[in-house]
């Protein structure tokens, strides 16, 4: 069986169904981006699968748990969601911030073991942010601010990433830098699903990629494909023109 | 957050409570031919038959009071910012104080007290505390979340309308239950008894337990309930936990007291800003401060106006308001409070 599993997925906010009839699955190693128009349902969609959201009808199952009823710390320990807002209500420094992802491997008052201290140096190298460990992060520039964050998904040790727009207010050089990181650790044997607006880091570093438009599953497959097609030119109303340089490197542009 | 920080903290933290608790007994104010003056007793008064022996032990359940309803309303208060993500959430400002009193009067003006004795009185302030943060929940909440202005209306809400009730209900009754009332809604410690000290110490104590064994998950909670979830906390779960506890501890430090203002407020913005915000140093390190703090408010409230006893309650929320003020206009803090969830 996928790792993560969507059969017929519908999800409404209010009256209104934002995410309709979504089946896929993603398995070990696949590395799945998400595109489509502000509004399409991205993150209604990953908010359901991490269990924060009730899907009206259909079936969503991370590693055979369903993310609604099994316990969080459970849920925690297999899947690992990065939101696309994030605040913290008080003045934590960053690697207090980074650790609050081991939450879920935790006992007791959860002084961090070295494991979780292990996992956090490694999660912040990762993501460049070492040199700001002692730093407080209400004090951070907003891409800064966002790799901690990243870090944090990353440190908490879960197969399954859910990641809302990794990228977004990143400079380009730390921006390629997460999709390469995501890339290796999908290689390595994790999985993820990370919606994105960076259609050329999607097109070079994604597996595959889903295309949502109004709520349904619009379109799937290799993305070159996908963001060629007919269906995507729909959706953003305005055709993305796919080339290559003349260096072989992918990328993809609005026409 | 090593061992050896926590435990030093903590350490530094018991002695310095240790030390106001030992000395504020001693101290206080004596009249003679000549005036007044302050006066230590010396430690050997708690032998009987030793000078100073019986005004000792009239301060003593005093002391142990302070000691008890400071780190409860400290602890609670600290916990109550946490789950609200609000800098300014405390039993005042959500309305728990008011309701409380008003219980309180209630009982005063329908004879409880001839009924049930002192304890009726304790027992319906603790009702109103938790039945006022029930209210202030539900009043607050937006599905399931409980964004901070909404919160905080309803929190004003809330204790405008119970001082008004009070009010009405102080004005169609005799002056004894009058004087009563105020002794009560200022926060008096004079009439503490030895024994109300001991029946509120096992609730007292065993909720602090619980506030400090889910600290892990308000440091969670800070980056909001969706996030807190995702990294495995049972929110549901733990912001009932920790409200019912923070509800608990407010009742039972009224009902010891009465109503004691900012305490739970002062202390732990005090200590995060020393401290930093990790809540499984702040909420331990806010009992013990909120218990020292308290104590040596009250010892200020016997002493600071010679052969005036003040209400201790009146006496921190004189010193409290400003430093809520300072907190209020702060930058950061208004952002916090009126910015998103």
């Amino acid at each position: 069986m996928a790792w993560l599993t969507l059969t017929d997925v519908s999800v409404a906010l209010g009256e209104r169904d934002v995410v309709s009839g979504v089946s896929a699955e993603i398995d070990r190693g696949e590395l799945v981006v998400v595109v489509g128009p502000n509004g399409a349902g991205k993150t209604t969609l990953l908010r359901a699968i991490a269990g924060l959201l009730p899907p009206r009808v259909g079936a969503i199952r991370v590693l055979g748990h369903d993310p609604l009823r099994a316990p969080r710390r459970a849920i925690a320990q297999h899947l690992a969601y990065l939101p696309q807002r994030y605040e913290l209500a008080f003045p934590f420094a960053v690697e207090e911030v980074v650790l609050l992802g081991r939450y879920a491997r935790q006992r007791g008052i959860g002084l961090a073991s070295d494991d979780d201290l292990a996992a956090a140096t490694a999660a912040m190298a990762a993501c460049d942010v070492a040199h700001l460990a002692a730093r407080r992060f209400d004090k951070l520039s907003g891409g800064e601010a966002r790799r901690v964050i990243i870090a944090q998904a990353l440190c908490q040790g879960a197969k399954c990433l859910l990641l809302d727009e990794p990228t977004a207010g990143l400079d380009p050089a730390h921006a390629r830098a997460i999709f390469a990181l995501l890339r290796a650790h999908c290689d390595a044997g994790a999985a993820a699903l990370v919606v994105t607006h960076d259609l050329d880091l999607a097109l070079r570093y994604g597996g595959s990629m889903w295309l949502l438009a109004d709520g349904l599953l619009a379109a799937r497959g290799a993305p070159a494909h996908v963001l060629a097609s007919a269906a995507t030119q729909a959706a953003f109303r305005v055709p993305i023109h796919v080339g290559a340089l003349p260096s072989g490197m992918a990328f993809a542009v609005p026409a | 957050m090593t061992v050896a920080r926590l435990a030093v903290v903590l350490a530094l933290c018991v002695a310095a409570t240790a030390i106001v608790a030992a000395l504020a007994p001693l101290v206080g104010v004596v009249v003679d031919r000549s005036g007044w003056h302050f006066e230590l007793i010396a430690p050997s008064a708690l032998a009987a038959g030793e000078p100073g022996h019986a005004i000792l032990w009239v301060r003593i359940p005093r002391v142990l009071a302070a000691l008890e309803v400071g780190a409860a309303l400290a602890g609670a208060g600290c916990a109550l910012q946490a789950l609200l993500r609000n800098p300014l959430a405390e039993p005042f400002t959500l309305g728990i104080s008011s309701g409380a009193s008003l219980a309180a009067v209630l009982a005063i003006r329908l004879g409880i007290e001839s009924a049930f004795g002192i304890a009726g009185i304790g027992g319906a302030a603790l009702a109103g505390a938790v039945g006022t943060l029930v209210v202030v929940w539900q009043l607050a909440r937006i599905g399931k979340h409980l964004p901070p202005a909404t919160l905080v209306l309803a929190g004003v809400t809330m204790s405008m309308f119970c001082s008004s009730a009070s009010v009405l209900i102080q004005y169609t009754s005799d002056f004894t239950e009058v004087t009563h009332m105020l002794q009560w809604m200022l926060g008096g410690m004079e009439t503490v008894r030895l024994t109300t000290v001991g029946y509120a110490a096992l609730p007292i104590g065993a909720a602090l337990i619980v506030l400090i064994s889910h600290t892990r998950e308000l440091n969670a909670l800070a980056a909001g309930d969706e996030v807190a979830a995702s990294l495995g906390v049972a929110v549901g779960r733990t912001q009932t936990v920790i409200f019912a506890t923070a509800s608990l501890l407010v009742g039972a430090a009224i009902a010891v007291v009465g109503p004691i203002g900012f305490i739970g407020l002062v202390v732990p913005h005090a200590l995060r800003a020393l401290l930093g915000p990790d809540h499984r140093l702040l909420v331990p390190a806010s009992m013990f401060g909120g218990a020292a703090v308290l104590v040596v408010f009250d010892t200020l409230a016997r002493t600071v106006v010679p052969l005036h006893h003040l209400p201790t309650g009146a006496v921190t929320a004189v010193l409290g308001v400003p430093v809520f003020v300072a907190i209020l206009v702060g930058k950061k803090q208004r952002a916090l409070v009126w910015g998103h969830t």
